[in-house]
């Protein structure tokens, strides 16, 4: 409301702006003169006087500009003044102020209804960094937990913070290097090492790699249950091809969970695909996962791990990545169809419409594209 | 909220302007004084707004409030505060607003310095300032509006284009709009000249000193601009005949003539028809500058902007002022009253011969460049006119006017006397004429045409200082009364020598740059030492360094001189982060005073080895200290408030009738 009473205040004050001389003048004197430049050339002259006193012009010449001074001053004083009836001065004068009073008012609303934003606040850096964490997003949190560790980079408890945060946001690179420093300064744990092996595995583009493998070894030494480490290192054999040991891991990490465990899915999808690859069947496909790329193996387990509101929170963090990069470089069909499921799924039904609206103009030349993207939306 | 108050002072800025375009020119023409008078508070509170309007987007930018797009876009949180502040007019939205806000101070300073203009004069020519005023507020809000918001803020902005964080580049486009919109002062004061019908001493006394601020600001502006192309792009060339460049060189030379134009006017009476087809003209070439850089009609190093939407919007303005302002003169010019008469040689013959070498010099850039753009429009070929033909058309119209500069001076008016002149201007020549000989012996084997053009520029240096020796008898008369008359003279002398002097400073710059420097383009490695005229230069090696927004590759040169002194230089390549752009920093080392060293790294290959581009200029500095000295005469002779009356000397023993000048109307 702040806001409306400071425009109000500002429209006032242009408002008042021209009325101020219209107002002055009285109407006797409206009349125009032509002392302005009678004014020039009275000063002229005195110049040329003191010029001649001076010394700075010889006496001749100082006549002979003094008498073409003189010529163009008559001619100045000649010109005739305009008068003009008062009635009709006072209905112009009326209609000037009627104009200004309207037009200002009208003008500044009119556009800036068109174009302004009321009810958008001021976000300063500074001041979105400085507000309480739980009101940050998570880019938000990451650039004021970078900014400490900017100046101290020995602080644990900021590598702590920002390497999952890392992790999620896609920053691989970023979260190997603070899950290092956390270990470096605080020393292993589950907790670490787990972070520090997804971090190296998504990395490496989905590989565990050796270093991945040790790491996730070493946290597994440390707390033997420990399920997303046996995950990534059933995967690892996978990935080398140990096929039968892949299988035997699976299977006992399936029979150690509960049915409902968050990461069982995952696991007896995995399962199942060794085994079809062990027994050289081709891998049970999920056409849908598999047309696009979706999130990664290490998000899907993140996920996994997280509570109910972080994994909302995540889930709305990759929805939101898609959408940006949908909004700067658009994409095929098939990623603004799983923009729009998504949004969809997690109760956006007005952004959904948005994105889906985006989709087909984004597509609009190509009919094919559109019945695609209407046949893997499944309708409206 | 302060950035959504100054969108809204913007908004009023252009319903005041709306205002300021019809009040007062309606008074004007019902002789309403009131309505009149609504003028000048206007103007002062349109620029207030426009200022408000300004300071927000600049607090935008200071504190990265990324709910701004022009913020993001242009801006990051790491960079350095002067370009936080120099971003918001190193974009399009940004400068565009600073054109406005210029644009408003200009309309402020006539209403706020115009006490003395006849009121008839003063509301048109607020009038006519409004106008354009909102056809450019309508521009900025509707096509490139600084002020659009993210509801969702990023967290990080994209950066400034990182050629231009540059200190050289944060001060270019202030100067640069200071002297493009001043042109637009002398534009209104023209077209209220026209639509009243009439024209007199007043109005040449009120369009010289605004025309002087345009015209130095402009100068400053292009050296600046010049300068920074030289060290920043590291082509060592410092002039490249750029669209961009020569959009701003156009006014300039359009608003040197009217300069000069306008002298005669204001002393003479006379001109005056085609001192308003100038002050037309100059402010029309500068439209055209700011058409060819915003719509992005251009590709090259400067055009950052590209959308058409604002090109066909600006080219809608151009073509209505241009056109307007031309149609309005083809309509009342002839009915002005003619001024007065003079003999061909004389100082208005002189200043005649000066306005028409420089507008044809301004149609030579013109042809040159807009030809291509034309070509291109028509036929869609890609032709480019360089150099060659600039330095075919443009160089052999400026050297007889350059010869005839040290002359006009001596002129005296209405009727002057040439051998008279040549006479008092012998020493100078003399003078010239040796140091030609001088230069020739020195570099004998060079270009044929150098000693020439250093004599040329000799001959515009001693014969400005010639004017001032002869007008305070320096030799002839004893140094006290000597000094006595220099106190005396008028600043406007000062000026006119100052500024005479600084065209041959920059031309000496000029003529030594392009035909003595030496250039050596070579791949060097660590300890590797290569010779560069007198110079020993030895190569250290490569360090890599981290800057605020950049991370840099830097190499290490010593600079040996034949005394022993050592010199060390560290050009460099920078690699922004935000846009993962390289730049390159060149390293200049000054010697002598004027002459420089200048090194560029190229690529640095695997094996250590870096390829160099090395150039000893010598006087290249003086190119830009002429342009400098230029601007400081003028600034000298804007501070002469005399009003000037052409006062002929007498030729004969007065008679009725004769010595009085003619009649001027």
């Amino acid at each position: 409301m702040l806001i409306w009473a400071v425009f109000a205040a500002m429209t006032a004050a242009a408002v008042t702006i021209p009325l101020v001389p219209l107002a002055r003048r009285r109407l006797a004197g409206g009349a125009v003169t032509e002392a302005g430049d009678v004014a020039v050339y009275r000063d002229q002259l005195a110049e040329v006087d003191r010029d001649v006193a001076e010394g700075r012009l010889a006496a001749s010449e100082g006549e002979a500009a003094r008498a073409e001074i003189a010529r163009r001053l008559l001619r100045a004083a000649r010109r005739g003044e305009a008068t003009a009836e008062p009635a009709t001065l006072r209905r112009r004068r009326l209609l000037s102020v009627g104009v200004a009073v309207v037009a200002v008012p009208l003008i500044a609303l009119g556009v800036y209804s068109r174009l302004g934003h009321p009810e958008l606040h001021d976000r300063p850096l500074a001041a979105r960094l400085a507000a309480p964490p739980e009101r940050l997003s998570m880019d938000e949190l990451v650039a004021r937990v970078e900014g400490r560790l900017a100046s101290q980079p020995d602080d644990a408890r900021g590598w702590e913070l920002i390497a999952p945060l890392y992790l999620r946001m896609g920053r691989t690179g970023d979260a190997v290097a603070a899950f290092r420093h956390a270990i470096r300064l605080s020393g292993p744990n589950e907790a670490r090492l787990n972070g520090l092996g997804e971090a190296l595995t998504a990395e490496a583009g989905g590989k565990v790699d050796a270093d991945a493998k040790s790491t996730f070894e070493a946290s597994l030494a440390l707390s033997p249950k420990g399920v997303l480490p046996r995950m990534y290192l059933a995967l690892e054999r996978a990935q080398a091809g140990r096929l039968d040991e892949a299988v035997e891991a699976w299977r006992a990490l399936v029979a150690s969970g509960r049915p409902n465990d968050p990461w069982m899915p995952v696991a007896r999808a995995e399962l199942a695909k060794v085994e079809a690859a062990a027994a050289g069947r081709p891998p049970p496909v999920d056409a849908d996962a598999a047309a696009t790329p979706g999130p990664t193996a290490a998000e899907v387990d993140a996920a996994a791990e997280l509570s109910a509101e972080d994994r909302a929170a995540m889930i709305d963090a990759m929805v939101a990545r898609l959408d940006e990069r949908l909004r700067r470089d658009g994409g095929s069909v098939d990623d603004w169809a799983r923009l729009v499921r998504s949004l969809r799924t997690v109760g956006k039904a007005d952004a959904a419409a948005d994105a889906l609206a985006r989709a087909r103009s984004a597509h609009a030349g190509d009919p094919k594209a559109l019945a695609r993207l209407d046949a893997l939306i499944g309708g409206r | 909220m302060i950035v959504e108050i100054g969108h809204y002072a913007l908004i009023l800025a252009l319903a005041l302007a709306v205002l300021q375009s019809v009040l007062p020119v309606w008074g004007a023409r019902t002789g309403d004084a009131g309505l009149m008078a609504t003028a000048g508070p206007t103007a002062l509170g349109q620029f207030f707004f426009a200022g408000v309007s300004f300071a927000a987007l600049t607090w935008a930018h200071v504190v990265s409030d990324f709910s701004v797009v022009n913020v993001v876009e242009n801006s990051h949180s790491l960079k350095p505060m002067i370009y936080k502040v120099s971003g918001v007019w190193g974009n399009h939205e940004g400068s565009m607003l600073l054109w406005v806000t210029t644009l408003a101070l200009f309309g402020a300073l006539v209403a706020g310095f115009g006490r003395n203009l006849p009121a008839v004069l003063k509301a048109d020519v607020l009038g006519v300032q409004a106008w354009v005023a909102v056809a450019f507020y309508l521009f900025v809000l509707l096509t490139s509006n600084p002020f659009l918001r993210l509801p969702i803020p990023p967290i990080e902005g994209r950066d400034l284009n990182p050629i231009l964080q540059d200190p050289g580049l944060a001060i270019h486009p202030p100067l640069l709009y200071l002297g493009y919109v001043g042109f637009s002062i002398a534009f209104a004061f023209a077209v209220a000249a026209l639509m009243e019908g009439r024209i007199d001493a007043a109005w040449a006394r009120w369009v010289r000193p605004w025309t002087l601020a345009a015209w130095v600001f402009l100068t400053l502006g292009i050296a600046m601009g010049s300068y920074w192309a030289y060290y920043e792009l590291g082509w060592g060339g410092w002039w490249f005949w750029d669209p961009v460049e020569n959009a701003s060189l156009m006014p300039w030379l359009a608003g040197t003539a009217l300069l000069h134009s306008a002298i005669v006017m204001e002393k003479r009476d006379a001109l005056k028809i085609w001192t308003i087809l100038l002050a037309v003209l100059a402010f029309s070439l500068s439209l055209l500058g700011t058409f060819l850089v915003r719509s992005g009609v251009l590709t090259s190093v400067h055009a950052f902007a590209t959308d058409p939407t604002r090109g066909v919007f600006i080219l809608a303005i151009l073509v209505t002022f241009i056109g307007g302002s031309l149609s309005l003169f083809a309509a009342r010019a002839p009915g002005l009253a003619k001024g007065g008469l003079f003999a061909p040689i004389s100082r208005e013959g002189a200043l005649v011969f000066n306005n028409l070498f420089l507008t044809s010099a301004t149609a030579a850039v013109f042809v040159g460049t807009l030809y291509p753009l034309m070509l291109e429009a028509a036929t869609g070929a890609k032709i480019s006119v360089g150099a060659p033909f600039f330095d075919a058309t443009f160089g052999p119209l400026m050297v007889p006017l350059l010869f005839a500069v040290p002359l006009g001076p001596f002129l005296a008016w209405k009727r002057g006397d040439l051998l008279a002149v040549a006479e008092r201007l012998a020493v100078a020549f003399g003078l010239a004429f040796a140091g030609g000989l001088l230069a020739w012996w020195l570099t004998r084997g060079g270009p044929i045409l150098a000693p020439l053009g250093v004599a040329l520029a000799l001959w515009l240096i001693f014969g400005a200082l010639a004017e001032v020796v002869s007008r305070v008898k320096l030799f002839s008369e004893a140094p006290k009364t000597s000094f006595t008359r220099a106190v005396g003279l008028p600043r406007s002398v000062w000026g006119t020598m100052l500024a005479h002097l600084g065209v041959g400073v920059t031309l000496l710059g000029i003529v030594a740059e392009s035909a003595w420097k030496i250039e050596d383009i070579r791949v060097m490695r660590p300890g590797e030492t290569a010779r560069l005229s007198r110079f020993e230069v030895i190569f250290d090696g490569v360090a890599t360094r981290s800057g605020p927004n950049f991370v840099e590759t830097a190499t290490r040169f010593r600079v040996i001189e034949p005394s022993g002194r050592v010199t060390v230089m560290e050009p460099s390549k920078r690699v922004f982060r935000a846009r993962q752009m390289p730049t390159t920093e060149t390293a200049i080392a000054t010697f002598d005073g004027v002459s420089q060293l200048y090194m560029a790294v190229g690529e640095i290959q695997p094996d250590g080895g870096v390829a160099m581009r090395m150039y000893w200029k010598p006087l290249v500095l003086s190119i830009w200290i002429g342009c400098l000295i230029m601007a400081i005469g003028g600034t000298v002779s804007l501070t002469d408030r005399r009003l000037r009356i052409g006062a002929p000397r007498p030729s004969r023993v007065p008679r009725a009738g004769d010595a009085a000048p003619t009649p001027a109307e």
